[in-house]
């Protein structure tokens, strides 16, 4: 039988996506086991990302300083904005190291039946970097969803007055993705995507 | 309970890390919750989007518990997320139905509307063609809620010709001289809706939306259902600027 507090840890860590009772447990036996190796480097971590953790005033991605690594990185091209939903989209996006600009997270995305509108998305800090020039490019980096596809619309609405090249990601076939295997949407989508081989 | 029907996906919730609780409104059993395992998964994702038609099968145990879906994909609507108009009259149709209907109760007259909606709406993704069947869908909700117009006769006169208004108040129509008095203050009642033609001007459908509008705001979509508002407004400005009338 474990005491409180082992009973408290094991149930905030199964509280943790990806988790559940028996697997937090079983990282709680770890940390118990590895005390020196992985629960005290594991408390420091979080008690130093707990004391610096902060969202990036400019972008809104969430960092340990403000501005963000990404947008003080003077390597970036500071013409190029992606626009995401969040900040998970983000990291996805950052880890692929294939975007060189800086980024935009709007905090969500337009749904009707959650009631979010766009006052609740950062889109006024959004407009507010585009006006201040500099920017050539916004890629509308949108999940392929509803939902997704309407916030682009209504982005693209917001944005087309300014002298900027808007270009969204484009939709259709996976990479390792069977024809056999995918949905006749983005099927449709792939074909209507179609460009010439050579 | 164990149901194998086909339906129209309304809505997705997430729940937990890949599943959702999806909402479908089918023909027999009206709006039905279910949650599906993956619903947020690589291969459910693309499939449990508002506005696709899939064969669901639900089961619970009881009729209280929430049940428990498997659904495979009979037509995708996906290809028209990317085009403004047309994803906007989706997600606002979608949601209304989501929203409005109570779950359990089988409303086949406006299954069959929005299955007519959504097939005009990837026949014509220009809007001129679904306006009128997007405006008789609300009316026809409202209607089927216990909020129908009386657009039969006027409520004056009791005469049934020339009737070009309708009371904001009472939702029952109004002959050209009965309305003369109250100009300004009556909603306008586009021809289209007497006459049963699908095809109507852009002010026609405009009309026939800030009618419909009225009385969805006033009677149906109140308290926290009237967050899906906004997503009506949008569409309703895209459809102005269709029109050019923005």
């Amino acid at each position: 039988m474990a005491s409180t507090e082992l009973e408290a840890l094991t149930q905030a860590l199964s509280r943790l996506p990806g988790l559940g009772p028996r697997s937090a447990r079983r990282a709680v036996l770890h940390l118990i086991k590895k005390r020196e190796g992985v629960l005290e480097p594991l408390l420091t971590a979080l008690a130093e990302v707990n004391e610096t953790l902060s969202t990036c005033s400019i972008c809104g991605n969430v960092d340990t300083s403000d501005p963000c690594g990404i947008c003080t990185d003077t390597r970036r091209d500071e013409r190029l904005l992606c626009v995401v939903e969040d900040v998970s989209d983000l990291w996805a996006l950052d880890r692929s190291r294939l975007f060189p600009g800086r980024f935009h997270v709007l905090g969500g995305r337009l749904s009707a039946l959650e009631g979010i509108r766009p006052e609740d998305l950062a889109i006024e800090s959004l407009i507010a970097r585009i006006e201040k020039g500099g920017i050539d490019e916004v890629v509308l980096a949108m999940n392929a969803t509803l939902e997704g596809q309407t916030t682009a619309h209504y982005l693209s609405e917001r944005l087309e007055k300014f002298p900027i090249r808007l270009t969204q990601l484009a939709h259709g076939l996976p990479v390792g993705g069977e024809l056999d295997y995918l949905d006749e949407g983005t099927l449709a989508q792939a074909l209507r995507a179609r460009r010439p081989i050579a | 309970m164990r149901l194998t029907l086909s339906a129209i996906v309304t809505a997705l919730r997430a729940h937990g890390e890949h599943g959702g609780v999806v909402r479908l409104f089918t023909r027999e059993e009206g709006l039905l919750a279910a949650y599906v395992r993956g619903a947020r998964g690589k291969r459910l994702g693309p499939v449990l989007q508002p506005g696709n038609d899939v064969q669901a099968a639900i089961s619970a145990r009881s009729e209280q518990q929430l049940a428990q879906g498997q659904v495979e994909l009979t037509h995708s609507r996906g290809p028209l997320f990317g085009e403004p108009l047309p994803a906007a009259a989706i997600a606002w149709s979608c949601a209304l139905t989501a929203t409005a209907l109570p779950e359990g109760q089988a409303y086949p007259r406006l299954h069959d509307a929005l299955s007519g909606l959504l097939a005009a709406i990837e026949a014509a993704p220009s809007a001129s063609g679904w306006g009128t069947s997007l405006v008789r869908f609300e009316l026809l909700m409202l209607a089927e809620l216990g909020f129908g117009l009386d657009l039969s006769e006027c409520a004056v006169t009791g005469s049934s010709e020339d009737l070009v208004a309708v009371s904001p108040r009472s939702g029952r129509a109004v002959s050209a001289g009965a309305a003369e008095p109250y100009q300004g203050r009556l909603l306008a009642l586009p021809p289209f809706l007497r006459s049963g033609e699908s095809f109507a001007s852009w002010e026609d459908v405009l009309a026939g939306l800030a009618l419909s509008g009225h009385f969805l705001e006033r009677d149906l979509l109140t308290d926290r259902a009237a967050n899906i508002l906004p997503a009506r407004e949008r569409l309703i400005t895209r459809l102005r600027g269709a029109a050019g009338l923005a």
